[in-house]
């Protein structure tokens, strides 16, 4: 029967063209506006990284002014850490993996370059690649060794390898970073987390950094961190050595670790450098050790922020005012067609069937509707793409990252279409299953 | 086969009552040709749709070849209807788009009937009405007479256990009356009852009994001599007339 009921449905759609098309309009309108929220909600809200959710924490302790907190809003300590305490931390052993790190900025250029360019770097240890499970178009990361001393050694993002060589395999060539040669370990294969969860700082969606650089170079070249840098109390800073003893954060740190047992041991080891060092009359706030895994960090950090949850609800609200428009629609055709229902009634269909033969018709606009949203939308996502950039200048990072689709996205919205039109249309094929045939009969 | 006793159909407003039809009682045996007759507004149509389960009744007890309708559920009653009784009515009522082929197909779609049982039973009924070369044509490339003829195929390819024809000539010439009318008594002849209402007392004659109804209840009742089944003492049973 259901061959026989879409085929009544096309026929139906073949006699009303003009109302069929304003239904389909009018879902598909509402479908491309919800679609297009999603989209960059979802992007927003992802988790980049969900697989590794219960192994990668960021860590942070909060070392703020006993007067005030980092933050009024709530009661989260600063994102970064001192450089004095990311030391400490860094030196345990209980961690399958680890990473401290902040970005600069430093001048690149290879030897056949036109013109040297600055550009975003991370200062990083080793993990950082196998951890945040980075890939590589060419060659590898470095190891431990190389963090300390600092190796010059450099890693190129893919986007960066392609203007200073072409996109060749640059692996072993040299390059000159601030004015130091570095030689080329790695290049990075396309990879732009959404958001950018490991480091927040510059915007949620800003674009990975241009090159990684041993975390030993931070020291050795005195490179400051250009993103994030917050001290609570005044503090004589006469050279970098006074700046890493200082009370200001800005390294960050991340640890991955194996299972519950290994997060219990790494607290209680935060715990315990915590207690010391309040005794020799820092750590005055709260004990406030965290390791948060990254969709709660998400969370704390309002990655997405209330603007983007009432867009969201907008979304649907017309999407169902497009929907009750839906409805009356589909009554009055429905009801249109009520002689011919009293018809099929009198020649033995019943209720159930009429019901079922208007629900797949019903079906049938669903999908009619969800493919013309999934094309608005794609539209519409366009549109929203190329505002963002150029206001971008063309850089990336930014809203109009967030404007693709992904293959979930456009299973959901199909899926949204088709549930949603369904419900709009129950109460329609009810209504009609449910009239009197005896008194259309004679009319039609 | 069709036995209905005191039946009653009202129909309720805020300040009247109308009985459609009042007491009424009628047994119909099976290969009986019955004509229901009345002046407008007597209860023919009424009768008609309840015998053919698609009104209700308020009061009475309706039993068809041993069923007892009343309490049956929607999903019955139309599974009873779609098998056992065919409908022709006056102004035809084809699905104006469908083809002549797909129209008859229509009661048998909702029976799940095999494709190919399906198709025997539609070339069949338009074999016997007279238009098995026109099963792609539209109703509307169709004449009164033809698009009739299209509605009793539909209502018997179904093989069902009894036609009700509602005025099936009140739409046609006297020369296409005349063809619908021998049709409608082959159809008999080859055993299926038919109950026809009709206004035409020439057409009644046609029948093996004649029912007249006014005003709900049955006022008149007689067997046509004329008729060849009257004769046969086993067709048709004599309903008592309603007090």
């Amino acid at each position: 029967m259901f061959g026989y009921y879409t085929r009544l449905a096309l026929g139906s759609f073949g006699r009303n063209p003009g109302l069929t098309a304003l239904m389909v309009l009018a879902i598909a309108l509402g479908i491309a506006v919800c679609i297009m929220t999603l989209t960059v909600f979802h992007a927003m809200s992802g988790n980049p990284i969900w697989w590794k959710n219960d192994r990668l924490y960021a860590v942070t302790m909060d070392n703020w002014d006993p007067n005030h907190p980092y933050r009024q809003s709530s009661k989260l300590p600063p994102p970064e850490m001192t450089y004095k305490d990311t030391q400490y931390l860094f030196s345990s052993n209980i961690p399958e993996r680890k990473v401290v790190m902040y970005s600069t900025i430093g001048v690149i250029s290879n030897a056949g370059s036109a013109t040297p360019a600055r550009v975003d770097t991370r200062v990083t240890t080793a993990d950082f690649f196998s951890m945040f499970e980075v890939p590589f178009l060419y060659g590898n990361g470095w190891s431990a060794t190389a963090d300390n001393p600092a190796q010059p050694v450099i890693v190129l993002s893919r986007v960066q390898n392609d203007k200073l060589f072409g996109g060749a395999n640059s692996v072993g060539r040299t390059l000159r970073w601030d004015d130091h040669e570095f030689r080329i370990v790695g290049v990075l294969d396309d990879w732009f987390p959404r958001p950018r969860y490991y480091d927040l700082n510059g915007g949620n969606f800003q674009e990975p950094d241009a090159a990684y650089i041993p975390y030993g170079w931070g020291s050795e070249l005195q490179l400051l961190n250009q993103e994030e840098n917050d001290c609570w109390k005044p503090e004589q800073v006469d050279n970098f050595k006074d700046y890493q003893a200082s009370d200001c954060v800005w390294v960050q740190m991340w640890v991955e670790l194996a299972d519950a047992s290994s997060r219990e041991r790494f607290q209680s080891f935060m715990d315990g450098y915590w207690a010391g060092q309040r005794k020799a009359g820092r750590f005055q706030r709260p004990q406030n050790n965290r390791l948060t895994n990254v969709a709660q960090w998400l969370r704390d950090q309002q990655v997405v922020d209330t603007d983007n949850r009432v867009l969201v609800g907008l979304a649907f609200a017309f999407l169902a005012l497009c929907l009750i428009n839906t409805v009356g629609l589909l009554l009055a055709k429905f009801l249109n067609g009520a002689p011919i229902t009293g018809v099929r009634r009198a020649l033995g269909a019943s209720r159930r069937q009429i019901f079922s033969q208007h629900l797949i018709e019903v079906g049938a606009l669903s999908v009619l509707g969800a493919l013309l949203g999934l094309a608005l939308a794609a539209l519409g996502l366009a549109a929203v793409h190329h505002m963002y950039a150029a206001a971008h200048l063309g850089h990336r990072g930014g809203y109009q990252e967030l404007t693709h689709f992904d293959v979930v996205g456009v299973a959901w919205a199909v899926a949204l279409a088709i549930a949603a039109t369904l419900a709009a249309g129950l109460y329609p094929a009810w209504r009609i299953g449910r009239l009197s045939p005896a008194v259309y009969l004679k009319s039609q | 086969m069709l036995r209905m006793q005191n039946i009653s159909k009202i129909y309720r407003t805020d300040l009247i009552e109308t009985y459609a039809l009042r007491r009424f009682s009628l047994e119909v045996e099976a290969g009986e040709f019955v004509a229901v007759t009345g002046p407008s507004g007597s209860g023919k149509t009424t009768f008609l749709n309840v015998a053919g389960l698609l009104e209700n009744f308020d009061s009475g007890s309706y039993q068809l070849d041993g069923t007892d309708v009343r309490d049956l559920s929607d999903d019955a009653r139309s599974r009873l209807r779609g098998e056992r009784i065919g409908f022709i009515f006056q102004s035809f009522n084809l699905i104006p788009d469908l083809n002549v082929y797909d129209n008859v197909d229509v009661p048998l779609r909702y029976r799940r009937l095999a494709a190919s049982d399906r198709h025997e039973r539609i070339s069949s009924a338009l074999e016997l009405v007279g238009l098995a070369s026109r099963i792609k044509h539209m109703p509307s490339q169709l004449s009164g007479g033809q698009q009739q003829r299209v509605a009793i195929a539909r209502a018997i390819a179904g093989d069902p256990a009894f036609l009700l024809a509602d005025e099936p000539t009140g739409n046609l010439d006297s020369l296409m009356s005349r063809q619908v009318m021998d049709l409608l008594e082959q159809i008999n002849e080859m055993g299926t009852t038919i109950l026809l209402v009709t206004h035409d007392p020439e057409l009644a004659r046609r029948a093996q009994r004649n029912v007249h109804l006014v005003d709900g209840q049955i006022s008149d009742f007689r067997a046509y001599e004329s008729h060849p089944a009257a004769a046969d003492p086993a067709v048709g049973s004599v309903a008592a007339l309603p007090t």
